[in-house]
């Protein structure tokens, strides 16, 4: 059926390119079937979900304190949205920034250590330890160390994000084809060379995948820090609606702080594919 | 040790003859100490491997054909012994871009197209073409590859990605060219091809190339001359001309002449 001209030259060694119009149509126009079922069937997914959830509310009768409609939820969306929004702001602020904070700070230690073993050997350890102290144990510790204001926020935002990118950079830093070091050095490059050529190139599909993780433990980080003693922002807003027994504004607030989540994370999955060209998620 | 690290005494006026090897070894020995002892590569190693030629290393695993590869590109030192490589120390070749190296695994770097990888020698160590030298997209169609400059190496086959490796070994214009089982990964039908556009690349450039290999077929074929190794510990066991005439052809495989030397080879080494 298909029509192969095929170049004696380079047929061994990966084949070559056809004309055959309709096999190319019929391919194309399968390809985009598959994108267009991978865009609409979580969807549709979700709009099942909310049917159900609001069918059961209404068919057991469960009153709005305990789990309230979908309707009641998008009702109060839309009405208070400036309230949200005003107290999305600076939630988003802490969130960005310590994401920011986070990230470079693990890179940054991600370079020490992939450049002298000893110094992983020193302070890996004590990473590991702050690891494993749960996050609303951190908050009131960081709020008493640096007041109020938002810097604790961002303090918290930063620590969440901080471990996974620090162990995926050191990592990537790390793991380069051993063969690639030994030509560096039939090369005679330099440290500085190695690092720049070789290693960064090598650890960003390590670091992004660490960046997408850390995009929405940032936010995680920002809320529950809100939760001490703050009068704004979205965990805030989630303390007091908790308090009130106002469950559909407490529901719009998870809706609010979770899309944006999804957006940041969506923002680093667009730059990974810009910045890289070769092939993603290969780890 | 001090009465091993010369293995024959030398005239200082040989220093000028020295300059017609591309590569002399004396007495070279390599230990590497591990958790269950010390385990000798190479012992003694005395060879001298003249400009130009094309040298195949043979052996069983374990005779210490790469380490004695990596020996010679600087990327182990020997803990007894002399090396020369065009008449200077490893490491000054080494920085002077006389040694190109080819590794099993292509190491190609998954961020750069084609074009890219083969370029990048000239971009680190202080690395700058040659004048007169071949430039990287000519090099590129010299292994076969005009058309696929702008390819990433994942949309590359296991050939091709061997030959932007060879490609790249070439483009620092080295005199002395180091390959460690280049094609061991390789299908039979793309090792054949690759071994005779390998001849072809040796005569156009008059590199001087030393081929680590463990197919006796290829060792024969590719070799003016098959060092056979032993192993443990690594050292020569016999160094073979080939008399075949030149240039080969993969035909020549099945002469007698070659069926010959290809059982002389099979022969010793199973004494290895």
């Amino acid at each position: 059926m298909s029509v192969h001209t095929i170049n004696p030259n380079k047929a061994s060694f990966g084949g070559t390119f056809s004309d055959d119009e309709a096999a190319q149509v019929r391919f194309l126009a399968a390809q985009r079937r598959q994108r267009w079922r991978k865009r609409l069937l979580p969807v549709a997914a979700v709009v099942a979900l909310v049917i159900i959830w609001w069918q059961a509310v209404v068919q057991f009768d469960i009153k709005p304190f305990i789990a309230p409609s979908p309707i009641a939820v998008a009702h109060v969306l839309v009405q208070r949205f400036d309230i949200l929004a005003a107290n999305l702001v600076p939630t988003a602020i802490e969130a960005v920034l310590g994401f920011l904070l986070g990230n470079l700070t693990a890179i940054l230690i991600a370079t020490v250590f992939v450049h002298g073993r000893l110094m992983e050997e020193a302070f890996f350890p004590i990473a590991v330890m702050v690891n494993t102290i749960p996050v609303v144990a951190k908050a009131p510790i960081l709020v008493l160390l640096l007041g109020n204001g938002m810097e604790p926020k961002i303090a918290i935002a930063a620590i969440v994000c901080f471990f996974p990118t620090l162990v995926n950079m050191t990592r990537g830093l790390r793991d380069v084809n051993p063969q690639a070091l030994e030509l560096m050095r039939v090369l005679s490059a330099s440290r500085t060379e190695v690092f720049f050529k070789l290693r960064v190139q090598n650890s960003l599909p390590y670091l992004f995948s660490a960046l997408k993780i850390a995009a929405s433990t940032a936010v995680i980080g920002a809320i529950v820090g809100e939760w001490i003693g703050s009068n704004s922002g979205i965990g805030a807003l989630i303390i007091q609606a908790t308090y009130a027994f106002d469950s559909p504004f407490l529901y719009a607030t998870i809706v609010v702080g979770s899309t944006f989540s999804a957006l940041f994370f969506a923002v680093i999955s667009v730059i990974e594919r810009r910045v890289i060209r070769w092939n993603v998620g290969r780890v | 040790m001090a009465a091993e690290t010369v293995a024959r005494p030398r005239e200082p006026a040989a220093a000028e003859a020295l300059s017609e090897q591309a590569v002399l070894c004396e007495g070279v020995t390599v230990r590497f100490t591990t958790e269950r002892g010390t385990v000798t590569a190479l012992d003694n190693i005395n060879i001298a491997v003249a400009r130009g030629s094309f040298l195949t290393l043979l052996g069983p695993s374990g005779c210490g054909k790469s380490t004695l590869l990596r020996v010679i590109a600087d990327l182990i030192e020997p803990n007894v012994g002399r090396l020369s490589v065009l008449g200077v120390p490893p490491a000054t070749a080494r920085k002077n871009r006389d040694i190109g190296f080819v590794f099993q695994d292509p190491a190609l770097l998954a961020w750069r197209t084609a074009l890219e990888n083969v370029t990048l020698p000239l971009e680190v160590g202080g690395g700058r073409a040659r004048p007169g030298g071949r430039s990287p997209k000519e090099l590129l169609s010299l292994v076969g590859l005009s058309g696929w400059e702008h390819a990433f190496p994942h949309e590359l086959s296991g050939g091709m990605r061997q030959r932007v490796a060879i490609a790249r070994a070439l483009v620092s214009g080295p005199k002395l060219l180091l390959m460690d089982e280049p094609f061991g990964a390789l299908d039979e039908i793309n090792r054949d091809r690759l071994n005779e556009e390998l001849l072809d690349i040796w005569a156009s450039t008059g590199t001087t190339i030393l081929f680590v290999t463990h197919s006796i077929y290829e060792a024969a074929f590719l070799g003016q001359q098959v060092l056979l190794l032993a192993a443990r510990p690594g050292r020569v066991r016999e160094l073979v001309p080939i008399d075949l005439p030149s240039p080969r052809r993969l035909k020549i495989r099945e002469t007698s002449e070659f069926m010959a030397q290809a059982a002389h080879l099979r022969r010793v080494l199973e004494t290895c």
